[in-house]
């Protein structure tokens, strides 16, 4: 809805008028103020961190699986790259942060920079494959080769990933030197929160610039968003080079938090997860990726323990029951409640927030 | 907007399920953290161990030494990262006094660290790489080690008249590992190796492999591969007429794996595997084993992955039976260095300097038993340690 006016208005002609380009980067300026409601989500995140702190565990990988399925929304959601490989950013971020770790230091944030930095290198290297063949299709067996290559990369190198035995004696030191890794979790899950936020923001403000638009150009009609003088391939390499740091830094949180890495990360499996992560709450809102990993993390944690031979069953069924009701209809359900409650028309609900 | 009113009801209902954490229990039981892979590629591993700790439990009661057990059994999909979160909280929140499972070598290796900090023992149930024992001083393992077998059936090989032998493995870690370990043992043996052909893991065409085999004309040729892919191996070695060669076909058990064996029909009758564990091993015990347990879960046979369920949990008790209930990580593990009893596959020990499993290892040919496929135990070695640390 906002959206799409801010779009209307920057896709008009350039020489059209001043005021229209003026318009169009106020409605930005206004997008990129966060609301009440976002403020809330992170509340409730600092508030999980104090409260739950027998959760920190589940919580530290809620965290990275929401801050993976984030860098997952930004090609999808705002550029349209579909993608069946993103866990090979992932993959490679955890692998430099653990190689990082046994062989040069044991430094944690310098393991996470630099796998986030060599996740953005391959993503910089690979983007342009996206590019010359821009169906989703090829798309999608583009960036599943790379992730098989990776893997079978990963596998074969056994000198220094450790092969199908996994990259065992990764140490981690104290983060800045004062927060030990605690068995409870609860460095970890801060660690995870604050980079996951911090990313976040980076995230958002890519997306609210005229850059983040003209991506959003490019979705909707590449062609059209090439004739009006969009560096379509630059724009596209550029925000999967972005998308892939992302994804390689909660690979390296990964590694960093378990101490540990194995090929799994590499694995289809990863990628197909933070697909469905992403599809389940929600594609183009950043927040989708988040709140789609609180939900599959619980959904999984209780069901595996109510059931750990047939939890898979029990998801799958939750899954398409989801799908088929819409997201947008179950979404509504506390509108028309509250709605009801005060005696109100729950149309009436859609004005406000 | 919808998305914030769902982003409110996501998190409410997140927060509510996760602060319904198990509370502590009043009668302090000894809880064992079962990990275990029950879904994915490797769930029948978790199927088989479950099954055999569940029938332990029903056989030996559940109080040992004063102390009522709980096995709170979890699934790991397989996936490393996982497994160390779930031992993790199986340790903090359950207050486990040991951890047992772990099917798969990464699975292992990755909690293995955990336990030195935490001081609590984890027994190994499946996973077979000879390093996992050697990460933390409170690992101990009832399976076995790739070595242990390969060195064995090496000999065995090089007793027998073979003197020449290629090796035709899965392209992957236990393949590699088994590989390594039968060549070093075969050429100290006197042996010469021809050759090394590795077949890719997935989706494996052996035709290529089979065709090289012929031509290096070895007196034997040594196989590893995972259990799921023996049945179409030996079909396509009698396709290729390989069996009338004059190449002795020798193999690691888990392609005649007890599990599927019977479904492999005649291609597999008369394979020379070695191994560990054989559901057809003859004696009293193992015949009530196998009994109990296929009385209990009708369709399935125990495999050699039931057989080290089963002994992990006679470790345990036996080990808690030692301290007279006492939890503690240290005297649990002290208690369980140098324990040795008769297990279903026959005599077993740990060892008490490097806490890994000694057994005997047996060499066995698959024949037809009151119409189903057994592999029968001919020659016994015994009380093998793992040679890929024995020499220290």
């Amino acid at each position: 809805m906002t959206d799409q006016s801010i779009f209307l208005s920057a896709s008009k002609p350039r020489h059209d008028s001043d005021a229209a380009t003026r318009r169009a980067l106020d409605d930005l300026r206004r997008v990129g103020r966060l609301r009440p409601a976002e403020l809330l989500f992170w509340g409730a995140a600092l508030a999980s961190f104090l409260v739950l702190p027998g959760s920190h565990l589940l919580l530290s990988q809620t965290a990275i699986l929401g801050l993976f399925a984030l860098s997952l929304d930004l090609i999808i959601g705002y550029a349209g790259i579909v993608s069946l490989g993103h866990g090979a950013f992932f993959g490679l971020g955890a692998y430099t942060a653990g190689i990082v770790s046994v062989r040069l230091t044991e430094e944690p944030l310098s393991g996470l920079v630099l796998g986030g930095l060599v996740a953005a290198l391959a993503g910089a290297l690979t983007g342009p494959l996206l590019t010359m063949r821009a169906t989703d299709l090829s798309r999608l067996m583009v960036t599943l080769g790379i992730a098989t290559l990776l893997h079978e990369g990963a596998n074969q190198l056994t000198w220094l990933t450790g092969g199908a035995d996994g990259l065992s004696g990764v140490t981690v030191a104290p983060i800045l030197g004062l927060f030990e890794f605690d068995l409870i979790g609860t460095t970890g899950y801060g660690y995870c929160l604050i980079v996951s936020f911090v990313l976040f923001l980076a995230a958002r403000r890519v997306v609210t610039s005229p850059y983040g638009l003209s991506l959003r150009a490019i979705r909707d009609n590449a062609l059209r968003a090439r004739a009006m003088g969009i560096p379509v391939a630059a724009r596209l390499v550029g925000i999967y080079a972005f998308s892939a740091f992302i994804a390689g830094v909660a690979g390296a949180l990964l590694t960093q938090v378990t101490m540990f890495t194995s090929l799994d990360v590499l694995g289809f499996e990863r990628s197909a997860d933070v697909l469905l992560v992403l599809v389940l709450g929600g594609v183009g809102y950043l927040y989708g990726g988040l709140i789609g990993a609180v939900l599959f993390t619980v959904l999984q944690d209780r069901l595996a323990t109510l059931s750990p031979q047939y939890w898979q069953f029990w998801i799958g069924l939750i899954l398409v029951v989801i799908v088929l009701i819409g997201r947008d209809r179950l979404a509504a359900v506390p509108v028309r409640l509250r709605a009801g409650l005060s005696g109100r028309k729950a149309a009436a609900g859609e004005g406000e927030a | 907007m919808y998305r914030r009113q769902m982003l409110l009801a996501a998190l409410a209902a997140g927060c509510a399920s996760l602060t319904a954490m198990p509370a502590a229990a009043g009668d302090d039981p000894f809880r064992i953290g079962l990990i275990l892979p029950m879904t994915g590629p490797f769930a029948s591993t978790g199927k088989e161990i479950g099954a055999a700790v569940r029938l332990y439990v029903a056989q030996h009661g559940e109080t040992v030494a004063g102390r009522r057990i709980e096995v709170v059994l979890k699934d790991d999909g397989g996936v490393a990262d996982a497994t160390k979160r779930i031992a993790q909280e199986l340790i903090v929140h359950d207050k486990v006094s040991v951890l047992a499972g772990f099917g798969l070598t990464p699975l292992a290796l990755a909690t293995a660290p955990l336990t030195v900090r935490a001081k609590v023992p984890m027994v190994v149930m499946a996973a077979a790489t000879s390093a996992i024992t050697e990460k933390s001083p409170y690992v101990t393992r009832t399976s076995y080690t790739t070595p242990q077998v390969a060195s064995v059936i090496a000999r065995w090989a090089a007793g027998s008249g073979i003197k020449t032998m290629v090796t035709l493995v899965s392209d992957y870690g236990p393949g590699l590992d088994s590989e390594a370990s039968f060549t070093r043992s075969f050429e100290a043996a006197g042996g010469k190796m021809l050759g090394t052909l590795r077949v890719p893991l997935q989706n494996p065409d052996f035709a290529p492999f089979l065709q090289k085999l012929a031509d290096l004309r070895p007196d034997g040729v040594y196989v590893f591969v995972p259990s799921g892919v023996g049945a179409p191996f030996m079909k396509q070695y009698i396709e290729r007429g390989l069996d009338r060669s004059g190449i002795r076909l020798i193999s690691e058990g888990g392609i005649t794996d007890d599990e599927i064996l019977d479904s492999e029909g005649d291609p597999a009758l008369g394979a020379i595997t070695g191994f560990h564990y054989s559901a057809a091993h003859d004696s009293a015990l193992n015949r009530d084993f196998v009994t109990a347990f296929m009385a209990a879960n009708p369709g399935m046979r125990p495999n050699f992955m039931a057989v080290g369920g089963y002994d992990g949990m006679a470790l345990i008790y036996k080990a808690l039976e030692k301290t007279g209930g006492g939890g503690d990580g240290d005297a649990l593990i002290g208690a369980m260095k140098g324990m040795s009893w008769e297990s279903p596959r026959g005599p077993i020990a740990i060892d008490p300097e490097t806490r890994e499993i000694v057994q005997n290892v047996y060499m066995r040919k698959v024949e037809r038993v009151d119409g189903a496929l057994w592999n029968v135990e001919f020659e016994t070695f015994e009380a093998v340690k793992d040679p890929g640390k024995a020499p220290s």
